[in-house]
């Protein structure tokens, strides 16, 4: 029946992207959204769906080094530009990059369903490399919803992350910064 | 019995901080959640769910819906009437529920009909192209007016809008209150709220080989049950295999959910082909498997000059909602702990569980007990205000002793150990009270702040025993009376060990770590060096699941159980290869020993190997290979008495915990912030302390979303208003404080290391210490938190109307 046919947009779109380091291109429905496109399109199963209306944030990835809630974006909204999901820190569980290593040491995690998230958040936040109180931490992870630890946890796992990205991987100049600062 | 702090073993590996076994895999987003699991021609439904909450389902017309490309099929209750049984239930079987409505709806949000498509944006389409018509019935959102003659009628079958009614009268009430000095009364309200995970439910159904159906869900005791969600789908037991899929959270909401599989296996059953259902926050919001306890009470205690408390009489108007899938059992965890830590002998509980048009009830973290310590505390300091007494003093003077252990409770459960005093001491230790009650007036009288200080302790029963399911009922329609878990060790021919565990995967509560940690105590290994997998139901030994703070109980003692047998049977092959005797030999890191003597030893992979190719150098008539079970049942249970004057032991292993929060209340904005927050908690022995730490951070988080922010909400016409995340507030970061943690341990005598649970305390006690703080802080405006959630408009209405009455 036409109307159906009417109603339900079918039209597709081709997209080039660079996700996690390698250009990819696609043929997509428009209203194909950016997570289900990383989730099923790329098998990039980090990608969580918590809500799909913009509020846990469980969908959160990198575009141009900053974080987007996927769900709220299209696939070809995202085209020409640079996306990161957890897979580009390190998807070798046995060679964590210093912030997955980071939550681990803290157990910044319980469910591991909001992980990928608050994963790349923490990569976002420590791109300045400047130091931060746990209330500012606290402040700017408020954005993704944890149901499991309480959120004290990760912003530990957070500050640890800081030290070791400022520190080197034993994170060894503690919270002073001055070792780092030297070395 | 006492505090056996001195006279506890030295562990090795339990009690030590340890990474997590499960990170690495979820840290680099492979964690294999269902929404991650894809199958060949995997087909995906959407449901429509009904906007109405109580109606008539006249017709539903398909024909535009089957019409558009991709669509496969739709669903609907005719079909499950036609072809299914109703889904599993151990409420009374005269409320009988399917996945999809059956001739009417009962709230808004129940499932109408189910689209299948080869793609969700297909299905969720054709959802919206399916007409239905409903004839509205009157809609009962009041549980109180539900029992009234005339009220709409939820179930015909069942002929009433109660579900349940009994009083339960332990010890002698009416003298408790007769002899009391004081006795204080208090209308109370425990709003909804529900375990809400990240993660929705979900599962992948697919018809597989030899006519047997596999079904891949995140629920969490399916282990339990699958052989209920086979009649339910009329498929022999042996002809549907559940495989367990790690869930990404639960806190109750996934206990059962068999909703969700079930619909997905009738999905795939009447397709033929894959089938997955997963729900949207939408569909998890609003109908889910269920939401948490919804309570209304009138309730009295009895009090001596001296603070001692003499009785309790309790009357409870219980929101179930529309169906009753687990019968009134989160009233039974109430009854586990109904007297708290305190000594008092006199009970009275009235409970009546009725029907409404709302989402059913079931588990949260907590289940129920939660409720009634916050109605415990919230009397309790009510009566410590009346009579001029400090919230630990008139706590101190109730608490059961140390001596008094194993402690009888009225109502028949049993506490196996625990040092009340202790705990309270260590949190008064660790918060400078006197400082904070001083700081309290000087920053009333020198700033205008509005300081309090609250401090509530509670119970936390854990390892229930399936008992506990018809404790309440005279006459259960299925009285079971086990709730075991089971694991399988091997060792393989290389001496590496394999842990197969026969329950869901739920890494909230690292099971594998658990495990592993247990099994390198136990051989002293290196934990890391374990492989751990899960069965599914084809395979499985008697598993119950994560539930009820009973994992890390159940776990340890089932590879303790497994363990000892493989142990055994190593000193035999060592004895023989040694050409000792068996009890001369002992097992010390990794190698069985000459007790003693090092020197003359074999490492496990040469026995291991051994036992796997030398036959002829193994004692004659064993047989060859390394790998046991062990199926560990309820440590403790009775059976209660014929006429539930007693309703038997069933939740023995008892945890508990005090915690005190230092509180900031604006009383023009009504708005809450924490200045200082300590949480003391015993759970026995510690496996690993930075796993129980974080289950009490996460459950006190919990705790306080139920007591300032989470409402699932109806409106007096029944139609539900939390259907968002931006409705359904869970609390951020910038909610939730630091909590400072601390522990004391009185290990358990009935259970393997002493272990207890401590899944579910960080909730048990957040909204008793939260609601007392508020009173605190905004006492000369008369404030008391009768209840939760308690909102900053609340707050200020209570102020602004005792500015205006002067």
């Amino acid at each position: 029946m036409t109307s159906t046919e009417n109603k339900y947009d079918t039209d597709t779109r081709t997209v080039t992207l660079r996700v996690n380091g390698r250009e990819v291109t696609r043929e997509v429905p428009t209203r194909l959204t950016l997570a289900d496109f990383l989730r099923d399109d790329l098998d990039l199963v980090s990608v969580h769906l918590g809500c799909e209306h913009g509020v846990c944030g469980c969908c959160t990835v990198l575009l141009d080094g900053g974080s987007v809630r996927s769900c709220l974006m299209l696939a070809v909204q995202a085209v020409g530009h640079e996306v990161e999901t957890v897979e580009s820190l390190s998807a070798d569980q046995n060679n964590l990059h210093p912030i997955q290593e980071a939550f681990a040491e803290e157990q910044g995690l319980q469910c591991g369903f909001c992980t990928p998230a608050m994963v790349l958040r923490t990569k976002e936040i420590l791109a300045d490399g400047q130091e931060r109180s746990d209330d500012e931490v606290r402040d700017e992870i408020s954005g993704i919803l944890c149901r499991c630890t309480g959120y004290q946890n990760i912003i530990n796992a957070v500050q640890n992350a800081g030290r070791k990205l400022r520190c080197g991987a034993s994170g060894g100049c503690g919270t002073a910064g001055d070792e780092a600062k030297g070395a | 019995m006492t505090t056996v702090e001195n006279e506890k073993p030295q562990y090795k590996y339990i009690g030590a901080d340890r990474k997590r076994v499960e990170d690495p895999r979820l840290l680099v987003g492979r964690g294999g959640y269902i929404a991650d699991l894809k199958l060949p021609g995997l087909l995906h439904a959407a449901i429509l769910r009904s906007p109405v909450p109580h109606a008539t389902i006249r017709s539903i017309d398909a024909t535009e819906a089957l019409k558009l490309p991709g669509v496969v099929a739709v669903v609907t209750g005719e079909d499950c009437k036609a072809h299914m049984n109703p889904c599993m239930n151990f409420g009374p079987s005269s409320i009988p529920q399917f996945p999809l409505a059956v001739d009417k709806v009962r709230y808004v949000g129940e499932a109408v009909a189910a689209v299948i498509a080869e793609s969700r944006y297909i299905a969720e389409d054709a959802v919206e192209l399916l007409e239905v018509e409903f004839d509205d019935l009157p809609a009962v959102t009041n549980p109180v007016a539900a029992m009234e003659p005339g009220a709409a009628l939820l179930h015909e079958g069942h002929g009433s809008n109660i579900g349940y009614e009994r009083t339960f009268e332990f010890g002698e009430v009416a003298e408790a209150f007769s002899g009391a000095d004081l006795v204080v009364e208090d209308t109370l309200h425990w709003g909804r709220s529900a375990g809400m995970p990240m993660e929705t439910s979900g599962a992948v159904a697919r018809p597989g080989l030899n006519g047997v159906l596999e079904i891949f869900c995140n629920s969490l005791n399916f282990s339990y049950f699958s052989f209920l969600i086979a009649g339910a789908l009329k498929l022999p037991s042996n002809r549907l295999t559940m495989n367990p899929v790690p869930a990404g959270g639960s806190f109750g909401s996934k206990f059962t959910a068999h909703k969700v599989p079930t619909l997905a296996g009738f999905l795939a059953l009447r397709t033929g082909r894959p089938v997955s259902y997963v729900e949207d926050r939408l569909d998890h919001l609003m109908n889910s498997d269920h939401h948490a306890s919804d309570r209304y009470y009138d309730a009295k205690m009895g009090f001596t000059s001296e603070g001692i408390i003499t009785g309790l009489d309790v009357d409870v108007v219980d929101d179930y909602g529309a169906y009753m899938q687990f019968g009134v059992g989160t009233h039974g965890n109430a009854f586990s702990q109904i007297v708290g830590p305190y000594g008092f002998r006199n009970v009275k509980y009235h409970l009546r569980a009725v029907l409404t048009n709302k989402c059913q009830q079931g588990a949260y973290r907590g289940f129920g007990s939660e409720v009634h310590n916050w109605v415990l505390e919230r009397l309790i300091d009510k009566a410590a205000a009346e009579l001029g007494l400090a919230p630990e003093e008139i706590r101190r003077r109730n608490f059961i002793q140390n001596d008094q252990f194993p402690y009888k409770i009225p109502g028949g459960n049993v506490y196996d150990s625990g040092n009340y005093p202790a705990v309270l001491d260590k949190a008064l230790g660790m918060i400078d009270l006197e400082h904070w009650r001083k700081e309290q007036k000087r920053l009333r009288e020198e700033e205008g702040r509005y300081i309090g200080i609250g401090l509530a302790t509670t119970q936390e029963r854990s390892v229930f025993s399936a008992t506990e399911f018809w404790a309440l009922n005279d006459n259960p329609d299925f009285p079971l009376t086990s709730s075991p878990e089971s694991a399988t060790v091997t060792i393989d021919p290389t001496g590496q060990f394999q842990l197969l565990l026969h329950c869901q995967s739920m890494w909230g509560n690292s099971p594998e770590t658990v495990g592993t940690t247990v099994l390198a105590e136990e051989f002293g290994i290196e934990p890391e060096t374990v492989n751990v997998s899960y069965a599914d139901t084809a395979r499985a030994l008697p598993g119950t699941g994560p539930g009820g703070s009973r994992y890390t109980v159940m776990l340890a003692g089932a590879v303790r159980g497994a363990s000892r047998k493989l142990q055994r049977k190593l000193v035999d092959i060592a004895a023989h290869t040694l050409e000792v005797a068996p009890e001369d030999l002992e097992l010390v890191d990794a190698r069985v020993q000459v007790t003693g003597a090092p020197e003359k030893s074999l490492s496990l992979a040469e026995l291991a190997s051994t036992a796997y190719f030398f036959a002829l150098n193994m004692p004659p008539g064993m047989e060859s290979g390394l790998e046991e079970s062990f199926t560990y049942d309820h440590p403790y249970t009775t059976l209660p008495a014929a006429d539930r004057s007693d309703l038997g032991v069933f939740y023995p292993i008892m945890g508990h915990a005090c915690h005190i929060a230092v509180m900031e209340v604006d009383p023009d904005t009504g708005r809450t912030s924490f200045l200082d927050y300590v949480a003391v908690h015993d759970a026995g022995t510690m496996v690993n302390p930075k796993s129980l730490g974080g289950h009490v951070t996460g459950g006190a988080a919990q705790g306080l979303g139920s007591t300032l922010y989470e409402e699932l909400a109806y409106d007096d016409e029944g139609q539900f208003k939390s259907s968002t995340f931006l409705d359904y507030l869970v609390p951020t970061a910038n909610e939730v404080p630091p909590f400072r943690l601390g522990h004391v341990e009185t290990p358990s005598p009935f259970t393997e290391y002493g272990i207890k649970g401590g899944g579910e305390g960080g909730r048990m006690v957040t909204p008793s210490v939260v609601s007392a703080a508020i009173d605190d802080a905004l006492r000369e405006y008369g404030m008391r938190v009768r209840e939760l959630p308690v909102k900053p408009a609340d707050i200020v209405a209570t102020v602004q109307a005792s500015i205006a009455r002067g």
